[in-house]
């Protein structure tokens, strides 16, 4: 069993935990992801891993809390366990050599995006730090963020924090203004990648993307992570989870992504009704 | 005096029309007089042939004289003295290609239900618990690591447990069984009794860790640090093939991998189930093996009115054990063979429509001695589905092979192993799947035997 040891709520529907996980914590690195179920009835879902402390044997998982299982996992309290916790799968990023780097965070991808942001920053190289939000209220990290980058850029879809504007548009201002990024790294929504990938295209700049596709193993046994990367089949959770954001077949991959939206909503609707009943 | 009947006592089913709409056992399996009756058929000869056919040497007329005698129990502890799975083996042996294969009535009529009797037994054993503990061998002071809780890891953990060694299996799923309880379906190996056997060998000493990843949580090379002297790698097929024909990236398009997981393992049939899974009304399947039929059959019990196996041999060339097509059959599955899937088609929100099949012919015999499919020129289909399950087979897991240096694979990137399991790494044994490329559960398991008296001969030498 793997024991919650600190839960903090950073928004209204985003939660970090911090799990008791000794082996996993042990060979964890930047961009790899862990795969948990709640309970022994439970779905498998893939987590990207946002923090690890090899000393305290934690891994640190930030959930947003849109479907039936990240429900449970938001309702869940400290001292509470999960019932399976597996990893650290995937490959993990090269952020080894670069001089100059944008990080480009949508969303509760921020919490991945910031620490690859440190490690880019403790390795030397001179980050700017991209992070886009719906509105002022879904902010995360801030703090977290700014000490891990060069330059901070936080945009918000509404403008509520003076700052109107989606990622791209302030990608784009950079690239025009004639920042020469060794790499450009975009973590959140795949529709998100892939807008940075197209703006990133015309200026030639290596950009990766952590592709966060449906699985079910993530251990290289189902194949239903399955992506076309350059005209190849390649399997997120072995191959991955980064690609070159300039050969993922991103329209592919949504409507892959989406291929259970209306049995979520379902299983969502499912769980409401239970907590109303709880209520009651 | 031996029952001389040329045909096999029939085992009970349940009737195809209404098994198809449940996930309950297929074979119900015979009662004590059936199996009684149906013993005396062997002739108990003298040269077993029988017991060169069977992978992991059971022996055969031993346990059958048991069961004519009546003494179950002691019919299950003989099938026990050399395979550690019997009610699965009973179950899910092709054994119309192996003992009996070999059985002398089989050269006048039907050979000896050998499978229906292991099964008998076994189930009889489980049924009829002694009440005795698990005798736990004496322990010989090593240890032993196996890499992966299938069907060839957990017969190697078993021998191994029973030579005294302290055996200690790692799983990446989150329930030990692999293939047992993730492939095969609960119609056809129900997973209580998988779980039992597991159980039997948690009793013997065999620890079980889950959620471990060898390659990613830990390498071989750590293992062999943490002080395990010898290790036994059956970590299974890996990743499933696709047919790279255009559409394949449609939504609805589904390796049997990820289908029959998603069915069995994570029990999408049940109704409570936080699993999602599209239910199609139409289905294809692609491929002619026993994974193609289980995935059709399930297909079929999700609720699909048509089913479609889509090959392109003709019928006698059919991987698929001949049961399990004919269990197929009964159930309403469709085959379209000699025919070849070209293209998969799909609706405008990306969603699978139709296959588009070549018809085939047969040709000239190619290098297997199978006669060759050839399309017909300007002859294709349109097979109106909504769903394609693709069961064309597997290629090797890189997690172990990228990350074991002095671990030679080969141009497939299968695990080289000789006969006995070692590898071209000291200490390091493996077979199974990982070895073969997809094969048969009693193939793997008995790579596992042969690997558990390798690793015992390797230790006990290097003393």
């Amino acid at each position: 069993m793997y024991q919650i040891l600190k839960k903090r709520r950073l928004s209204s529907n985003v939660v970090l935990l911090v799990i008791d996980a000794p082996y996993v914590a042990k060979k964890a690195e930047p961009g790899q992801f862990i795969i948990l179920r709640v309970d022994a009835e439970g779905e498998r879902i893939p987590l990207t891993i946002s923090e690890y402390d090899r000393e305290k044997g934690t891994i640190t998982i930030v959930v947003q809390e849109v479907g039936a299982t990240t429900i449970k996992l938001g309702q869940m309290e400290e001292g509470d366990c999960l019932h399976d916790f597996v990893g650290p799968l995937g490959i993990a990023s090269e952020l080894e050599g670069y001089k100059r780097a944008a990080v480009v965070g949508g969303g509760l991808g921020c919490a991945i995006a910031y620490p690859q942001a440190k490690k880019l920053h403790e390795l030397g190289c001179k980050v700017d730090l991209i992070a886009g939000f719906k509105n002022t209220d879904a902010i995360i990290l801030e703090d977290e963020m700014r000490a891990a980058s060069t330059n901070l850029y936080v945009m918000t879809d509404d403008g509520s924090n003076g700052n109107k504007g989606f990622v791209t548009t302030k990608l784009q201002e950079l690239l025009e203004a004639g920042e020469k990024y060794d790499v450009v790294i975009a973590i959140g929504p795949m529709i998100m990648m892939k807008f940075v990938s197209e703006t990133t295209r015309p200026f030639g700049v290596k950009t990766i993307v952590s592709m966060n596709t449906i699985m079910v193993d993530g251990t290289g046994m189902c194949g239903g992570c399955r992506l076309t990367v350059g005209g190849e089949t390649k399997f997120a959770c072995v191959d991955g989870p980064d690609f070159d954001g300039h050969q993922v077949d991103f329209d592919e991959a949504m409507r892959r992504a989406a291929i259970y939206k209306p049995q979520e909503q379902a299983a969502r609707d499912h769980q409401c009704n239970l907590m109303k009943m709880e209520v009651k | 005096m031996a029952n001389m009947s040329p045909v096999k006592n029939p085992i009970p089913e349940q009737d195809p029309n209404v098994r198809n709409k449940n996930f309950l056992e297929v074979s119900l399996g015979y009662d004590e007089a059936t199996a009684v009756n149906e013993a005396e058929r062997c002739l108990n000869c003298k040269h077993r042939p029988c017991v060169g056919g069977c992978p992991v040497n059971v022996q055969i007329p031993d346990f059958i004289s048991l069961i004519k005698e009546g003494k179950f129990l002691e019919a299950n502890a003989k099938i026990k003295e050399t395979s550690s799975l019997p009610a699965v083996c009973g179950r899910v042996c092709p054994q119309e290609s192996q003992c009996e294969s070999k059985c002398v009535r089989g050269i006048k009529g039907e050979p000896v239900a050998i499978g229906r009797l292991e099964r008998f037994a076994a189930d009889y054993a489980m049924a009829h618990p002694t009440g005795d503990p698990v005798e736990v061998p004496e322990s010989n002071g090593h240890k032993v690591a196996v890499v992966g809780a299938g069907p060839a890891g957990l017969t190697c953990a078993g021998d191994l447990a029973a030579k005294g060694y302290d055996v200690t299996v790692f799983e990446v799923l989150h329930t030990a069984g692999g293939v047992l309880m993730y492939g095969i379906p609960e119609f056809r190996l129900p997973k209580a009794i998988v779980q039992k056997e597991i159980d039997t060998l948690k009793a013997k000493g065999v620890k079980f860790v889950l959620n471990f990843v060898v390659g990613r949580t830990e390498t071989i090379d750590d293992l062999f640090a943490e002080g395990y002297e010898a290790i036994f790698v059956g970590s299974g097929a890996g990743l499933p093939n696709f047919m790279r024909v255009p559409g394949e990236g449609y939504n609805g398009v589904y390796s049997a991998n990820e289908y029959l997981t998603r069915v069995n393992l994570m029990k999408a049939y049940k109704e409570d189930s936080d699993t999602p899974i599209y239910h199609a009304k139409k289905v294809a399947v692609f491929g002619g093996g026993n994974v193609a039929m289980d995935a059709a059959r399930c297909a079929k019990r999700m609720g699909a009115e048509d089913v479609y196996i889509v090959y392109r041999r003709s019928e006698a060339e059919l991987p698929a054990r001949a049961e399990e097509v004919h269990h197929a059959k009964e159930e309403g599955i469709i085959f379209k063979l000699l025919a070849a899937p070209i293209e998969v088609l799909g609706d405008e929100d990306f969603h699978v429509k139709g296959v588009r099949i070549q018809n085939m012919e047969l040709g000239e015999p190619d290098e297997s001695g199978r006669r060759r499919p050839v399309p017909i020129e300007g002859s294709t289909d349109v097979l109106d589905v909504d769903a394609v399950i693709v069961a064309i087979g597997t290629s090797p897991n890189p997690l172990i092979r990228t990350t074991t240096p002095g671990l030679d694979t080969n141009r497939k990137g299968c695990i080289v192993a000789d006969e006995d399991g070692a590898t071209s790494k000291p200490g390091v044994f493996a077979g199974g799947d990982t070895v073969t490329g997809a094969a048969t559960v009693i193939l793997a398991m008995g790579a596992g035997k042969k690997a558990a008296a390798a690793m015992d001969e390797y230790i006990q030498n290097k003393k």
